[in-house]
């Protein structure tokens, strides 16, 4: 009986890939391949149409430093996994580039230091700037009907930052809308360091009760629940300094009209492609080795470690109290219920209001029991598995940080051979052979420096995100554990009132 | 009615109203019983050890009393039925409120079985009460003839009595109430056992929050670790206080009001019990009466003798029931009205100290830099 009252915290479904316990976006494979023309080519692109072919050759830094701060896409190997969104066109539609791009990559060493620096500067004119800024996220509206149905959310908007057009606004968005962000979001900072809240969780199960129309207890309550995570994403994401700059995240608060992100669809070609993916890359994780020559990293990745074994914990503990609390309301229930019968039946007049009176308190402290299981759930089940995914994002800019290491050694390696090869060559009476190795090498010196700049970069931004994620763990448990205590308080207030009314009336059986 | 009698009755040497179970010893599955009771006279008291047996006993005599008219019109106190060591689940849950804890509660209704006898005007001066509550050796165990008292052993057709109509309006709306108010106050019981045993089961869970929270310290110089350790450490404490309050609730509920309801309950059957004694013998004077009045000239006198017998019978036991029915109404509502006082009480006491330490909690956070 307490089943239909009881909605299962974390659903998780066949079709549903993002699991907790997994990443969300492992990192892309970090074993490339050798041969230039399977070189992951990093672009660096103005929209996500693929690569210009003009600009990559283009020498000037100037245009693309214009478009680096508001858009950088990584157009990986097949081998990348994260959900990356497709703008306009279709997703991960993998690029095997032509080995003649590779040279303007050797220019583009100058705009990624400048990107990220670009961050830098952003990050500290943050650090003046007082947050104020609100979002909620409200008024679930179903639109359509059967399998294409879907709920529309209102996300309002209360700021007073000179970022926004207005300081009170409101937009509609769905579902799939939020994933789609996410996406983008996560495709642009994921592999340099930062650490992106993850999206609420898919939940085929919940939806299609929704679709259907099952107007019951359920699929409120899971309407509810996903409301409520989204507001939650939304404000976490939005307190990101450099999220909260994101032309995307602007666009999402802002635009009436969002294009419809199609590739975050479970069953979509973008989605197979996701899963079968995960495979490969769980192999590949594994065999990574990296010299660890910073205490900082290896200390902190145990700590991750430990936090997330321990929030795992804790999760379930308060899944089993929200379970046994709700248990408690429908139990409590009943026996108002028998308590009132048994006040009817009684003849004695005195005797009998008593017992109605009792069943009239069991039932407001069955609502109390209600109200107290919501706080449980809402407040530390849905903190601990927010935390919980976000510690899997936190372990995912590590892995990314070590397949820059990864990158950057295999480059070294690359221009190690390369060199063994032209003194080889020198013997040789082959000059276009040798004038070819040379260029390459010049190259590969080139790739070498950027990744060496690229992995201190992806550290140092590291160090920044684990530090701001460390204080705002602490301010947001602090946060929700004040909010439980005034739930716990109130209730034991609401109690007393409670009692203090009956007192008279059991007295006054005579 | 009370027949007068002019034997004098033996009555018992010690007060009836504050017998007192205490401990319990358990040798095995064994469990025995140390019962406390104040002499009349003087500043004196038993102390005697008993088993269930031994209590079984006692009813058992207490049952099988023919000598005295109307006996069957008795409410008898109810004993609580046997504990079995390592009992199934579903025996222990049979056992209700009882079966809780280190059988605080089953002491309290063999304390309250005890006073009830203790207390009868007609139970209490069977010599074996006396001998019960005094004698320091153990009751005799010979076995008392089975009587029609245990109701569990009835051949379906007696069950069928159950429902015969009677002759008096009284007793009719007695017999139609008890069956409506012993159905309502067993589901009464039960549901409430069952909030009483998810408390329990919340304060098992808060337990383990809070054993899962201290997982979660973590030494080290940096702030923020000791700000996230000092975090979890207090809210463990504020899990503790919970775990602690949802115990208290639960006791206070099982003791007072849990406790209540079974005793009523146990008490609503045993008057069902005596109801159908009753029943049982006017189906039986009814075909008495109708045999005498088919009887042959021959037989006539014998059957009427037949019937005057039940007849007689009949109207001690509707006399000594009526008593007992009025007693057992009064108290019924006194006993009640004792238990829901106390059980506010109780419970308005416990959430004003929680709703305290809640708040110096709340405090305490708030003021957490």
């Amino acid at each position: 009986m307490a089943d239909t009252a009881r909605d299962p915290p974390l659903e998780n479904t066949d079709f549903h890939e993002l699991e907790d316990g997994e990443d969300l976006f492992p990192e892309p494979s970090a074993t490339q391949e050798t041969g230039p023309a399977n070189l992951p080519a990093q672009y660096i692109s103005a929209n996500l149409n693929g690569p210009k072919q003009d600009s990559l050759f283009d020498d000037d830094p100037e245009d693309l430093f214009a478009e680096a701060t508001e858009e950088v896409s990584l157009l990986d190997s097949p081998e990348r996994e994260v959900l990356l969104s497709d703008g306009p066109s279709p997703a991960i539609t993998p690029i095997t580039p032509p080995t003649s791009v590779i040279n303007p990559r050797v220019t583009l060493a100058h705009d990624d230091m400048f990107t990220h620096s670009s961050f830098d500067e952003i990050e500290e004119e943050e650090g003046g700037d007082s947050f104020d800024i609100h979002i909620s996220v409200s008024d679930p509206e179903k639109v359509g009907d059967g399998m294409n149905a879907y709920m529309a959310y209102k996300v309002t908007t209360k700021t007073s930052l000179s970022s926004f057009k207005n300081s009170d606004f409101s937009v509609k968005r769905r579902f799939s809308d939020f994933l789609g962000l996410h996406s983008k979001l996560a495709s642009r900072y994921l592999h340099i360091g930062y650490i992106i809240p993850p999206a609420p969780e898919k939940s085929i199960v919940g939806m299609t009760k929704v679709k259907v129309g099952k107007e019951d207890q359920s699929s409120n309550e899971f309407v509810e629940k996903r409301r409520s995570a989204l507001e939650r994403y939304l404000m976490r994401t939005v307190k990101h300094p450099i999220l909260l700059k994101d032309n995307d995240v602007l666009q999402f608060l802002e635009s009436s009209e969002l294009p419809r992100a199609v590739s975050t669809q479970a069953l979509s070609s973008a989605g197979l492609l996701r899963m079968v993916n995960k495979a490969a890359d769980a192999v590949n994780k594994m065999t990574i080795k990296m010299n660890e020559s910073d205490a900082w990293f290896e200390e902190k990745q145990q700590h991750f470690e430990n936090l997330d074994v321990q929030l795992r914990k804790l999760h379930i503990s308060v899944e089993s109290l929200v379970c046994h609390r709700k248990e408690l309301s429908v139990n409590t229930a009943q026996f108002a219920k028998s308590a009132a019968m048994l006040g009817n039946s009684e003849d004695h007049t005195a005797l009998s209001r008593a017992l109605s009176q009792l069943a009239e308190v069991e039932e407001k402290i069955d609502q109390l029991h209600q109200d107290q299981a919501n706080a449980d759930f809402y407040l530390f089940s849905e903190l601990l598995g927010d935390y919980v995914r976000l510690i899997t994002a936190v372990k995912g800019v590590f892995d990314h940080r070590m397949k820059t290491w990864q990158k950057w050694q295999d480059s070294q390696m690359l221009l190690q051979k390369k060199r063994e090869a032209e003194a080889k060559l020198q013997f040789t009476n082959k000059p276009d052979k040798l004038q070819q190795a040379k260029d390459e090498i010049k190259e590969l010196e080139g790739k070498v420096q950027q990744g060496e700049r690229d992995f201190e970069q992806i550290s140092k931004t590291i160090r920044k995100e684990v530090s701001r994620f460390e204080k705002e763990r602490v301010k947001d448990f602090k946060t929700i554990i004040i909010k439980y205590l005034e739930s716990l308080v109130q209730t034991q207030q609401q109690l007393i009132k409670y009692w203090e009314a009956f007192l008279p009336e059991a007295k006054a059986i005579s | 009615m009370m027949e007068e009698d002019k034997e004098v009755k033996p009555s018992l040497s010690v007060h009836g109203h504050n017998i007192k179970v205490t401990e319990v010893l358990r040798d095995g599955d064994t469990l025995t019983f140390l019962i406390i009771s104040q002499k009349l006279s003087g500043t004196g008291e038993y102390h005697v050890h008993r088993t269930h047996s031994d209590f079984e006993w006692l009813q058992q005599h207490l049952f099988s009393q023919e000598d005295v008219p109307g006996i069957q019109g008795v409410i008898f106190p109810p004993l609580p039925a046997k504990v079995q060591m390592n009992a199934s689940a579903k025996v222990m849950k049979q056992l209700g409120f009882l079966g809780l804890g280190e059988w605080q509660l089953y002491c309290k209704a063999l304390e309250t079985f005890l006073q009830q006898v203790a207390s009868h005007t007609i139970l209490s001066t069977n010599r074996t009460v006396e001998i019960f509550l005094t004698s320091t050796d153990p009751p005799g165990r010979q076995r008392v003839k089975k009587n029609i008292f245990n109701r569990l052993s009835q051949a379906v057709e007696e069950m069928r009595k159950e429902g015969h109509k009677d002759v008096d309006e009284f007793f009719q709306t007695e017999r139609d109430h008890n069956l409506a108010l012993s159905g309502y106050t067993r589901t009464a019981a039960e549901r409430f056992l069952d909030v009483v045993l998810t408390e329990q089961k919340i304060a098992v869970a808060c337990g383990h929050f809070s054993a899962a929270l201290h997982l979660c310290v973590e030494h080290g110089e940096d702030p923020d670790k000791q700000a996230f350790s000092k975090t979890c450490v207090k809210l463990s404490e504020v899990f503790d206080c919970m775990k602690k309050n949802m115990t208290n609730v639960a006791e206070k509920d099982a003791n007072s009001l849990g406790l209540g309801l079974d005793l009523r309950s146990r008490c609503l059957d045993a008057e069902k019990e005596m109801l159908f004694r009753r029943t049982c013998k006017l189906v039986e004077l009814e075909n008495a009466t109708r045999n005498a009045e088919k009887a042959k000239p021959l037989k006539k006198a014998a059957m009427e003798e037949v019937k005057k017998a039940a007849e007689t019978e009949f109207n001690h036991i509707s006399g000594v029931a009526k008593d007992e029915i009025v007693r057992f109404q009064g108290e019924r509502v006194k006993m009640l009205q004792q238990t829901l006082v106390q059980w506010c009480e109780q419970q308005l006491h416990t959430a004003k100290e929680t709703a305290e330490q809640f708040d110096q909690h709340l405090q305490a956070f708030r003021g957490m830099a």
